[in-house]
């Protein structure tokens, strides 16, 4: 076994998720969660092949301006209002590897807090010069980064005065269709965080300030850009050094 | 005291949200130029092997009201059971067939619709074949984590009496929940989130 120890579990199924370091389905403070909530117990599958495989996409996705959410939508020599950050991180496993090839998805209302999507009514405008989409993919280490303007935070219907702190979302792909994650990033200092009728579904201050990016001074650009670091964390697999079969076989 | 294990825990889910197209479907909300197409919004090309069909549905909840802001991505095996993934160890895919889809509920009626092959047969832990299936992912606005299940096939009545998976339900009329109905080359396979006909879901 000593020559293996090093090697990456490539093909074992994923850890159990702790679904009570998740929100519940059901959380009434979030009222579209009522309806919305499956009620009978969920079944528990032994992943299988169908779950322990997943797509991975190549860079030739990838546009030029992707990573790039203050000029991919931005008319030329035109630029996104807003304060300009940089969002950069690692998506690991739970064992703390970095997992390379991940396809990172990210979107996010304007500086003032707007979307720009036909069901949104807040009253904040719409900025010509941002789409508020962009993705990336994960290099070796499991790092990415991308540039953009942070988001405003904004009034939406849940109570009649409930406010989103400022946040950007993220869907990630891992290796494995078990790993399929979408989360929210939020903004070390943010007072809206902790009176977040979604965020504050998560029964963990501690799980909930895994989602907190913090200012990353050491990764800014003087004069140009500041940083937040948001690391991301995907399902580890277990080893299958022991098992008397293969997967598949 | 112990020693530690210097695990990490999984980033909790947060919700897709309302806006979910901007991100993953924004050539579909009208968010044009960015990306080229929108991801997974193509399976099939001219050469993929296997029998074609449509799957096709909508998403119902508690109240049954259909959502018309939900994603579904779907993943699922070639004709011959191979899955399009460097994780496949039996063998290689086939080449012209991408696996995945991702397909936004239709604002207006809450169809979501997937142009792709009938799967075949892989294989389960204990190397029994599963029935022919496709995983679904569903996520929305008030959905805190996105939501596993699967879709078999009606026309494959032996198949999903022999399937282990299936096997594991212990309320027999809940399989059902799960069997996408097959009529002609279209598989209709509706998602309940509550009450009575709640589908059945996978904590995978």
């Amino acid at each position: 076994m000593s020559d293996q120890t090093n090697l990456p579990p490539a093909h074992g199924s994923f850890y159990q998720r702790d679904r009570n370091w998740h929100p519940p389905a059901y959380a009434p403070q979030y009222k579209t969660s009522i309806l919305r909530s499956p009620q009978k117990a969920l079944l528990s599958l032994d992943n299988s092949i169908s779950e322990m495989t997943g797509p991975v996409f190549g860079h030739n996705i990838l546009g030029d301006l992707d990573d790039d959410l203050i000029h991919n939508f931005a008319e030329p020599g035109e630029a996104a209002i807003g304060p300009r950050i940089i969002v950069h991180g690692r998506i690991l496993d739970e064992d703390g590897r970095g997992i390379p090839d991940v396809l990172v998805e990210f979107w996010q209302a304007n500086a003032g807090g707007r979307y720009r999507h036909k069901k949104e009514t807040y009253l904040a405008p719409l900025d010509p010069n941002f789409g508020g989409c962009g993705r990336t993919i994960t290099a070796a280490d499991g790092s990415y980064r991308f540039r953009t303007v942070q988001p405003g935070p904004y009034p939406w219907p849940n109570g009649v005065n409930d406010w989103r702190p400022a946040h950007i979302h993220f869907s990630l792909f891992g290796n494995g269709f078990a790993q399929r994650l979408i989360t929210q990033m939020y903004f070390e200092g943010d007072p809206l965080i902790p009176i977040c009728p979604i965020l504050t579904t998560i029964r963990s201050q501690d799980a909930i300030n895994q989602l907190i990016a913090p200012l990353d001074m050491n990764n800014t650009i003087p004069m140009d850009t500041l940083a937040y670091k948001f690391d991301m964390v995907l399902r580890g697999r277990r080893s299958t050094y022991f098992e008397n079969r293969t997967e598949g076989n | 005291m112990t020693q530690d294990l210097y695990r990490l825990k999984e980033s909790p889910s947060q919700t897709a949200g309302p806006y979910v197209h901007i991100g993953c479907t924004p050539n579909f909300i009208g968010i044009e130029g960015v990306f080229d197409t929108d991801l997974g919004s193509a399976m099939v090309d001219g050469e993929t092997v296997g029998e074609r069909i449509t799957i096709t549905g909508r998403i119902f909840d508690g109240a049954g009201a259909v959502l018309t802001d939900a994603m579904v991505e779907i993943w699922q095996a070639d004709a011959a059971g191979l899955y399009p993934s460097p994780q496949e160890q039996r063998g290689t895919a086939d080449p012209h067939f991408a696996g995945f889809g991702r397909c936004a509920s239709d604002s207006k009626t809450g169809h979501f619709m997937f142009e792709t092959i009938k799967p075949g047969q892989a294989p389960f832990k204990d190397g029994q074949p599963m029935a022919p299936h496709v995983t679904f992912w569903i996520v929305a606005r008030g959905i805190n984590i996105g939501l596993s299940t699967r879709m078999y096939f009606s026309d494959e009545e032996t198949a999903n009496a022999a399937d282990p998976v299936l096997a594991r339900i212990e309320h027999r009329a809940r399989v059902d929940t799960l069997i996408g109905r097959r009529d002609g080359d279209v598989v209709t396979f509706d998602i309940h989130l509550q009450g009575e006909n709640e589908t059945v879901f996978f904590d995978i």
